[in-house]
């Protein structure tokens, strides 16, 4: 018996190794292992046997199987992978193909420009605030202490909207500074608010467009002083700009709604024409400001010896013009694609101070 | 403002710089502008002395010059028609750099013969004048020193005065602030009064009555006698310097009075003067041939100084031109005025005259100065054109503006943020002008006359510090809470959310103008109306916009023009719908024209229509905080579309009866008025009515009910009509079992010859979310019949064979 299971194993053994491809090894595996296969056959002989004999031959029997089945599995496997080989080297692609055209939208630097803006000045507690583009007289002059008929009001170059049924004449707002006033009647100090915006002037040259952004800042308490205006937006140009010493200057200057009025520069170089912030001991002017004038608090029913704190306002062009390198004003308006993808920002650059705040 | 520095030094003892005093000035508060150093960059440039000319051997136009600088003995040649023996001029030696040229100069030979330097002309040495031969210094010019010491060469300082310090409009206010702050000491005045040698035959008549104040004070002089030639050189000179046109020495010491003390005065000639003079009203219809040439027809809004006769000038801004003073004149009446601020600027704006007066005037003249102002224009007159001066005539008075700030020097350090001795202080104010009284923290402080901007205590924090020096107030960092709060309003937050959201779909974000042509405007208002401007920029620039579409699609068409055909825009911002504060509504604008991509090997390029719009709509009202699911579609002009879409490619997406985005193809009317090509197809959100989420009791999301058994997907494909809409097929198919139906998806639309005419098939995938079990077979069966009785209920469809 042992010499015929012997035999047996020799011979499948030999036919699993000689079989070329998966069919034919299947032909071996059903010869071997299947319903009528030989091993199967001698197993159903099993039956008839005397117990020692079945005992000892079917152990014999089930080596064999086992024997017969990891053989078979191995030559499968064998063939398995070949036939991957052989897809694998059926299938290719050029994978230097350009994928598939997927748009990239973009952020205006304006829009870019102000969440930079809120994210620094958001860190310093100020909230975001904003108010209508179409002013009356009031929020806009007379309530920043702009005096009817002043020469300053002249200076804003406003455009008027046609005398309306009430008799105002209304007019485009030339800062955002009426919002101020807005915020100062409306919300109890202590008050620290930014407020970014559309603002409109008469005015269309290299330099000026009609419309334009600022962001006007406004903090009122009992408290604030001059030290803290220049601390403040010393903080905000430092942060802005990427340069942690990045030196300021205060100069005076005159804005009819502050008093003492400032205005500061920061340092740069204009050296072979081109402009870099930092110290390098050339002066840039940068933003206006000063301590809310008394006659603006009193527009806005706050007691001027009670009450007191800082405004500042910037050009929101100009500092992303600045920071970002931009060359000229007239192109944010332009809407080229060419200038929007180049000076554009990508949908998920948001701007934090903890986070990053440039790219 | 401009002027020179030797000007300045008529009022300031001062051994400072240029560079020092523009420093100072800046840091005061009088920004420099500019300054034209006509003395830098001449340092090396030196005296010499010809000693000898002759004739050049080699050519007939040049001359062979010894020349000596004290030290040393020089041989140049010149071309100069001039260069002769004994002649003091300006040697350049080799090494230094020539302004004219920007060239280093060498040691060379002319002609085979050697030079060591170069004689100089006005123009080589970029000085304005005659360049015809070289510079004939004065005899007594020392030789070898710099020429910068014999040369006049007056530095010229432009300031940028803020419209408050009409102090500054003088030289003499300029000096005060430098000698304030420490740089010179400020030179007494010399406005002695010139005694008057006879009557003015000539009063002064107020004729303004009521209007009094218009112009309260007239002061006049008759002088006699004089001779009105050309000025004497520095007088021109300086006149010349800042920019004015030197005309006749009566002329030319008014014009100088303007800027040494920004004090404007006006000289007639007393022969064409007719009786009394003085300040009016213009009568209706009054003319004045003014200075400048031009004919002024006045309103009675407007001062006029006058005659008996008639109109003369127009007060506080511009002198007329016949009773102007010429070279034959022979006796001046001088008249030195106060005008009312608001009536010169409202004066001046109507006429449209910009003049050295009227910036004074308007801004406010030291209301003390016109006594002192008329007698130093006397002396000034009598020195350089001779004559008599009558005793002063005077018309009303000055008025008294002396008023008193309490102040408590504290408020330095409150408010200015800068510590600072009572003393420094008092002094600081007191060298600025001020009268300082009282002790502690109560002090009573008088500002002086020229000092009309001076109204609170706050202006007296300003002063002081703006002396002591603006960059000498520390940085101190605001004070905040230890965890910052958030900057952002919910509302803003969506904003925000929104603009990065449509960025993420491959829009561009653009920012247009909030203006408009009107025709454009009138193609998008529908029943909004016309916000036009009063006095536009430009006449396409007239109106304010009532949508962001026609800005939008005129970039796109200005893109395409530039082969950029593809644009896929956005722009969140205002729209106007009146013209008070408040009408004007946020909205969200997307614009796509062309083609979704480029040509590309995948063939996913097609041109976009309306359900790109839509998409975009759809995102921004998700990002906005929408409900997309609540949500209706309505087609077309029926559906309430506006009519710059497309009418059958348009549609409105409403919550309830609210259109909160309105999208579609742009109405091909529409692209032709605007002249652009198309397709463009664009959608407006209308962020503003969206509902916003009421505020959350907290942050929790409701618990997630994730069956644990398998969902089962059935496909029906139903015959319809034509016009029956996809939405409503599936809101049919999404109500027929809300509970199992988790999903359905439009997987097919198919229109053909086979289903007849005016019909078509849409075919669903409905997905079944079983909850407690497993669907049997006859569940299931259920759920179909469900879907198809409520289709051929709703849409008249039945089931696809």
């Amino acid at each position: 018996m042992t010499d015929n299971i012997d035999q047996l194993r020799a011979e499948l053994l030999a036919a699993v190794t000689g079989a070329s491809d998966a069919p034919a090894l299947e032909e071996v595996r059903v010869t071997a292992l299947g319903k009528k296969g030989r091993i199967t056959g001698l197993m159903k002989d099993l039956g008839a046997m005397a117990p020692e004999q079945r005992k000892a031959f079917g152990q014999q029997l089930n080596v064999l199987k086992d024997e017969i089945a990891a053989a078979l599995d191995v030559r499968k496997r064998h063939f398995d992978s070949a036939a991957l080989d052989a897809r694998l080297a059926s299938e290719s692609m050029d994978v230097t193909l350009p994928v598939r055209p997927e748009a990239r939208g973009t952020l205006h630097p304006i829009s870019q420009t102000m969440d930079e803006v809120a994210a620094i000045f958001g860190q310093m507690g100020f909230e975001v605030a904003d108010g209508p583009d179409i002013e009356d007289d009031f929020h806009n002059f007379t309530a920043l202490n702009f005096p009817p008929g002043h020469p300053a009001r002249e200076m804003h170059d406003t455009f008027f909207l046609p005398q309306a049924e009430d008799g105002q004449r209304y007019l485009l707002r030339t800062h955002t500074s009426p919002v101020q006033i807005r915020t100062m009647m409306t919300q109890k100090p202590p008050i620290r608010v930014i407020i970014p915006g559309r603002t409109y002037r008469c005015d269309y040259d290299m330099t000026h467009t009609p419309m334009f952004h600022q962001v006007e800042l406004l903090v009122i308490d009992t408290e604030t002083n001059m030290s803290h205006l220049r601390g403040c937006l010393q903080e905000f140009v430092r942060t802005y700009f990427g340069v942690d010493d990045l030196t300021t200057r205060f100069r005076p200057s005159f804005f009819p709604f502050t008093e003492p009025s400032a205005e500061m520069d920061i340092g740069c170089s204009r050296k072979n024409g081109e402009l870099k912030i930092g110290n390098y001991g050339d002066w840039l002017e940068i933003l206006g400001c000063g301590m809310v004038h008394p006659n603006v608090l009193k527009a806005c029913g706050l007691d001027p010896e009670v009450y007191q704190g800082f405004a500042a306002g910037m050009g929101i062009e100009r500092i992303a013009m600045l920071k970002y390198g931009i060359p000229d004003l007239r192109t944010f308006f332009e809407s080229d694609l060419r200038w929007l993808r180049h000076y554009g920002f990508a949908a998920l650059d948001i701007p934090s101070v903890t986070g990053g705040l440039t790219r | 403002m401009k002027f020179t520095l030797s000007w300045l030094k008529d009022h300031l003892d001062t051994s400072a710089t240029v560079d020092e005093i523009s420093a100072k000035l800046t840091a005061a508060g009088l920004e420099v502008e500019n300054v034209e150093n006509p003395g830098a960059g001449l340092e090396d440039f030196i005296v010499a002395h010809i000693a000898e000319a002759k004739q050049h051997p080699n050519a007939d136009r040049l001359r062979l010059c010894t020349v000596e600088t004290g030290t040393e003995t020089l041989q140049v040649v010149c071309g100069a028609p001039n260069a002769r023996a004994g002649l003091k001029v300006v040697l350049a030696r080799p090494g230094v750099t020539i302004p004219a040229t920007g060239d280093v100069l060498k040691k060379g030979s002319i002609r085979g013969v050697e030079s060591q330097g170069m004689l100089c002309s006005l123009g080589e040495l970029k000085l304005p004048g005659n360049s015809d031969g070289i510079i004939e210094l004065p005899t007594d010019a020392p030789v070898g020193v710099p020429v910068t010491q014999v040369l006049a060469l007056d530095p010229v300082i432009e300031i940028n005065l803020t419209p408050n310090r009409v102090d500054a409009l003088g030289v003499r206010g300029i000096a005060r602030d430098l000698a304030a702050a420490g740089l010179g000491k400020l030179k007494p005045m010399k406005d002695a009064a010139v005694p008057g040698t006879f009557d003015s035959p000539r009063k002064i008549k107020m004729r303004l009555s009521g209007d009094a104040k218009l112009c309260p004070q007239f002061v006049g002089r008759a002088i006699r006698g004089v001779k009105n030639a050309e000025s004497p050189t520095w007088l021109k000179d300086r006149l010349t310097a800042v920019g004015l046109r030197p005309v006749s020495a009566i002329v030319d010491i008014t014009q100088y009075l303007t800027i040494d003390l920004g004090r404007p005065l006006h000289a007639f000639d007393d022969a064409k003067l007719t009786g009394d003079v003085g300040p009016r009203l213009a009568v209706p219809g009054e003319t004045v041939a003014a200075l400048n040439g031009k004919t002024y027809a006045l309103d009675p809004t407007m001062v006029v100084i006058a005659d008996d006769g008639a109109a003369l000038g127009i007060g506080g801004i511009m002198g007329g031109e016949p009773s102007s003073v010429t070279e034959g004149t022979a006796s001046v009446f001088l008249e030195s005025a106060l005008f009312a601020p608001l009536t010169i600027a409202a004066t001046g704006r109507k006429l449209m005259i910009n003049s050295d007066a009227r910036y004074a005037f308007e801004r406010g003249v030291d209301p003390q100065s016109a006594v002192p102002g008329a007698e130093i224009a006397t002396r000034m007159i009598l020195e350089l054109c001779g004559g008599e001066a009558s005793h002063l005539v005077f018309g009303g008075e000055a008025p008294d503006t002396t008023r008193t700030i309490a102040f408590n020097p504290a408020r330095v350090k409150s408010l200015g943020g800068v510590a600072l001795p009572a003393g420094d202080i008092k002094s600081i104010l007191e060298r600025l002008g001020f009268a300082v009284a009282g002790s502690g923290d109560a002090w009573q402080v008088t500002p002086p006359s020229w000092r009309a901007d001076v109204e609170g205590w706050q202006d007296l924090v300003e002063e002081v510090l703006r002396i002591h020096g603006y960059d000498n107030i520390p940085p101190v960092p605001l004070p905040r809470a230890p965890m910052p709060k958030v900057a952002l309003s919910p509302q803003q937050r969506m904003l925000a959310f929104t603009r990065r959201s449509l960025a993420m779909r491959g829009l561009n974000e653009t920012t247009t103008w909030s203006f408009l042509p009107g025709k454009q405007a009138d193609l998008f208002r529908g029943d909004l109306p016309q916000v036009s401007l009063a006095n536009p920029i430009s006449a396409d620039l007239d109106v304010l916009r009532p949508s962001l579409i026609p800005n939008l699609a005129a970039a796109a068409g200005r893109n395409a023009a530039r082969g950029m055909a593809d644009c896929a825009l956005f722009e969140m911002g205002p729209r106007f719908e009146g013209t008070k504060p408040g009408q004007q509504v946020m909205i969200a604008a997307t614009l796509r024209s062309g083609s979704t991509s480029a040509r590309h090997w995948a063939g996913t390029r097609r041109l976009v229509d309306a359900l790109d719009a839509k998409a975009d709509a759809l995102a921004a009202l998700e990002a906005a905080g929408a409900a997309i699911s609540g949500l209706q579609a309505a087609a077309g002009p029926a559906g309430g579309t506006p009519g710059w879409y497309h009418p059958g490619r348009s549609g409105v997406l409403k919550l309830g009866n609210q259109v909160l985005a309105a999208f579609g193809e742009l109405h091909p009317g529409v692209l032709t008025a605007l002249d652009v090509k198309g397709p463009m197809v664009a959608c407006e959100v209308f962020l503003e009515r969206i509902p916003q989420p009421k505020k959350k009791a907290g942050t929790a999301r409701p618990l997630l009910k994730a069956s644990p058994f398998q969902p089962v997907e059935r496909d029906f494909a139903f015959v319809v009509d034509s016009g029956v809409t996809a939405e409503s097929l599936l809101r049919a198919v999404r109500g027929a079992e809300r509970d199992l139906i988790s999903d359905v998806g439009l997987f097919d639309v198919y229109e053909g010859p086979h289903l007849g005419e005016g019909k078509k098939s849409l075919a669903v995938a409905v997905t079944l979310q079983p909850k407690d079990a497993t669907l049997t077979d006859e569940q299931i069966e259920g759920v179909s019949k469900k879907i198809v009785a409520a289709v051929e209920k709703a849409c008249g469809g039945r089931l696809r064979a």
